[in-house]
């Protein structure tokens, strides 16, 4: 198909696998996060926006590098999980997850957190004079509310995942059909010179990128645009 | 059946210091100046603000205390913010509803169409908020509040935020809640207007404290208490329509002091009426007034005399029937006519406002 080979269609569908999975998880595991950033009067809230925003600043290859470190097989995590059994997560698609969850952290938490915060005060005092209990209050109020945060966190996520380079070259090496990953099978081909196979690939991204965007945005344009509160 | 109330809030800059005894029944008004603390107190009815030092009980049950804490959800109240704090993502059928359907269905007393019709949203149910006016959202904030059948309704300044028309078109609202609802209502306002057109019971609040309560008539004209002194200060009479005279655009109320009348009403005969009737809109003759262009002449008797701040000015008190009036008279007119406590004189009485 367009000059696409086997293996690259395999690129493509581990990218966005890995995109999809790393989104999914990180969206469950950042919204509580977000909400306790958005709402909480501790002061030492700083610390954890620092560290949560420092993917935005390190090189990839760095995180990437003690992400090897750590879930290789005499690094801390990946040591004992050799040791119960499980085996280390150095180029593994486990790995992969792991680190592009890392990677995408700010991308997600910030956008939740500014929506979060957007939504809190007196629409949940109102829900709550109204017999609706907290969890009741976060489902049907917050959640609704903080949708367009949801939407752009859940956006760049992906799309981040898309583009990761750098980090998973580091810890999930470069390897087909597990964990290589399109844009560095575009890497391969611009490599061995074979710039046809990156153009078609390339491509193919663009194309799927695009559309993806724009289904997004155009599904949030059918529901009802609101201002929060 | 009652709500007893004690909060005690210290936080430095200002004192909450508060026991309240509010009845079971009716509108009670906590009356006061911005940072008076009636907010405060509302919220703490509501389970909104918890502070550690309180102790509340509704009709017997406790709701807090040193051991005891209802969160908000729990208590069967409602409330209505001073903006109506609408759900932008629903429709107006759906704000309404949400309170509504987290009840069981046997503590459902009203149903939709009822508070819709009550309030006037039948037209509105499928519009969302940034579809509606002011006070059109505050009458759904009102009724989202109704359909989760409280057993206690506490109002925070609900049309503070409306304009003059809104407000117009609120406050028919209101007294039909009043008159058709058993359920007490706690209304925080600032305006004595509302209060006096609204209100049975009131709670006068200052500096974190309460600084009187009880029935509105009462402290409406207590001389003791800054509103009898005020630029608006004024008494309350509630009666019935008695007759219409529509030759001359009249109504004529009775009440226990005998007759008034007021401008033509467009109430059947029997119905309630409230006026409120200015101290400064009294004067006193000494004898019935046979060429005076006043309406309403009321034999009264002075009870008391009281000197105002301003100091060419004094204070009556009259009483007529079960209800006193309050004139403002000049101190040079009292010291001519030689008034004195106890006294039998003639109330003239220039404006009568129907509350």
């Amino acid at each position: 198909m367009l000059g696409i080979s086997d293996s690259d269609l395999t690129a493509l569908w581990i990218t966005l696998k890995l995109a999809v999975i790393s989104t999914s998880i990180l969206m469950v595991l950042s919204a509580p996060l977000a909400w306790w950033l958005a709402h909480t009067r501790w002061r030492g809230k700083v610390m954890i926006e620092a560290l949560v925003a420092m993917p935005l600043v390190l090189p990839p290859t760095v995180m990437g590098f003690y992400l090897l470190v750590l879930l290789g097989p005499r690094g801390a995590v990946g040591g004992f999980l050799e040791d119960i059994g499980v085996g280390h997560l150095a180029f593994t698609f486990t790995g992969l997850v792991i680190g592009s969850m890392i990677y995408s952290l700010p991308f997600v938490v910030q956008p939740l957190q500014n929506a979060f915060a957007a939504t809190g005060g007196r629409v949940l005092e109102t829900a709550a004079t109204l017999r609706a209990s907290p969890l009741d209050r976060f489902l049907t109020v917050v959640l609704p509310l903080a949708r367009r945060g949801i939407l752009t966190a859940a956006v760049l996520s992906f799309a981040h995942t898309l583009g990761e380079f750098g980090m998973i070259l580091m810890i999930g090496g470069n390897i087909p059909g597990q964990t290589q990953v399109a844009s560095i099978a575009i890497y391969d081909h611009v490599e061995a010179m074979d710039y046809a196979s990156a153009h078609a690939l390339s491509l193919l991204l663009v194309v799927l990128a695009f559309l993806l965007l724009m289904s997004v945005y155009g599904l949030n344009r059918r529901f009802k645009v609101v201002g929060v509160a | 059946m009652s709500i007893h109330a004690r909060f005690f809030l210290d936080r430095g800059d200002f004192t909450l210091d508060v026991d309240l005894e509010i009845p079971g029944r009716g509108v009670t008004a906590l009356f006061g100046r911005s940072g008076s603390g009636k907010t405060t107190v509302l919220r703490c009815l509501a389970g909104l603000e918890r502070i550690r030092e309180a102790r509340l009980t509704f009709n017997g049950e406790t709701w807090q205390d040193d051991t005891q804490w209802l969160p908000v959800h729990k208590r069967p109240l409602g409330y209505v913010f001073q903006e109506a704090s609408l759900f932008p993502h629903l429709r107006v059928r759906d704000n309404l509803l949400y309170g509504f359907k987290r009840l069981a269905p046997e503590q459902r007393r009203l149903e939709l169409d009822e508070v819709a019709n009550l309030l006037g949203l039948a037209d509105l149910l499928a519009r969302y908020p940034d579809e509606l006016s002011g006070g059109q959202r505050q009458r759904v904030s009102i009724g989202r509040a109704l359909l989760t059948s409280p057993r206690l309704l506490l109002m925070d300044e609900p049309m503070a935020s409306l304009d003059v028309t809104s407000k117009g078109e609120i406050l028919p609202y209101l007294e039909r809640l009043r008159d058709e609802l058993s359920i007490p209502v706690v209304y925080v306002s600032h305006s004595i207007e509302e209060v006096a057109r609204l209100a049975d019971h009131m709670v006068l609040m200052e500096n974190g404290r309460a600084l009187a309560q009880g029935p509105l008539q009462t402290l409406l004209t207590r001389t003791d208490l800054p509103l009898a002194h005020s630029e608006q200060a004024s008494a309350v009479i509630q009666g019935t329509v008695a007759a219409h005279h529509a030759d001359d655009h009249l109504t004529e109320l009775a009440f226990s002091g005998g007759r008034l009348l007021v401008s033509q009403q467009d109430r059947p005969i029997g119905a309630p009426l409230r006026v409120r009737i200015l101290a400064r809109d009294v004067s006193v003759a000494l004898n019935r007034p046979d060429s005076s262009s006043v309406l309403n002449p009321i034999p009264v008797r002075i009870t008391q005399i009281s000197d105002d701040p301003h100091p060419g000015h004094v204070i009556l008190n009259l009483v007529v029937g079960d209800y006193q009036l309050l004139a403002r008279i000049s101190a040079r007119s009292r010291r001519q006519l030689d008034l004195s406590p106890g006294q039998s004189v003639w109330a003239m009485v220039k404006g009568v406002a129907v509350a």
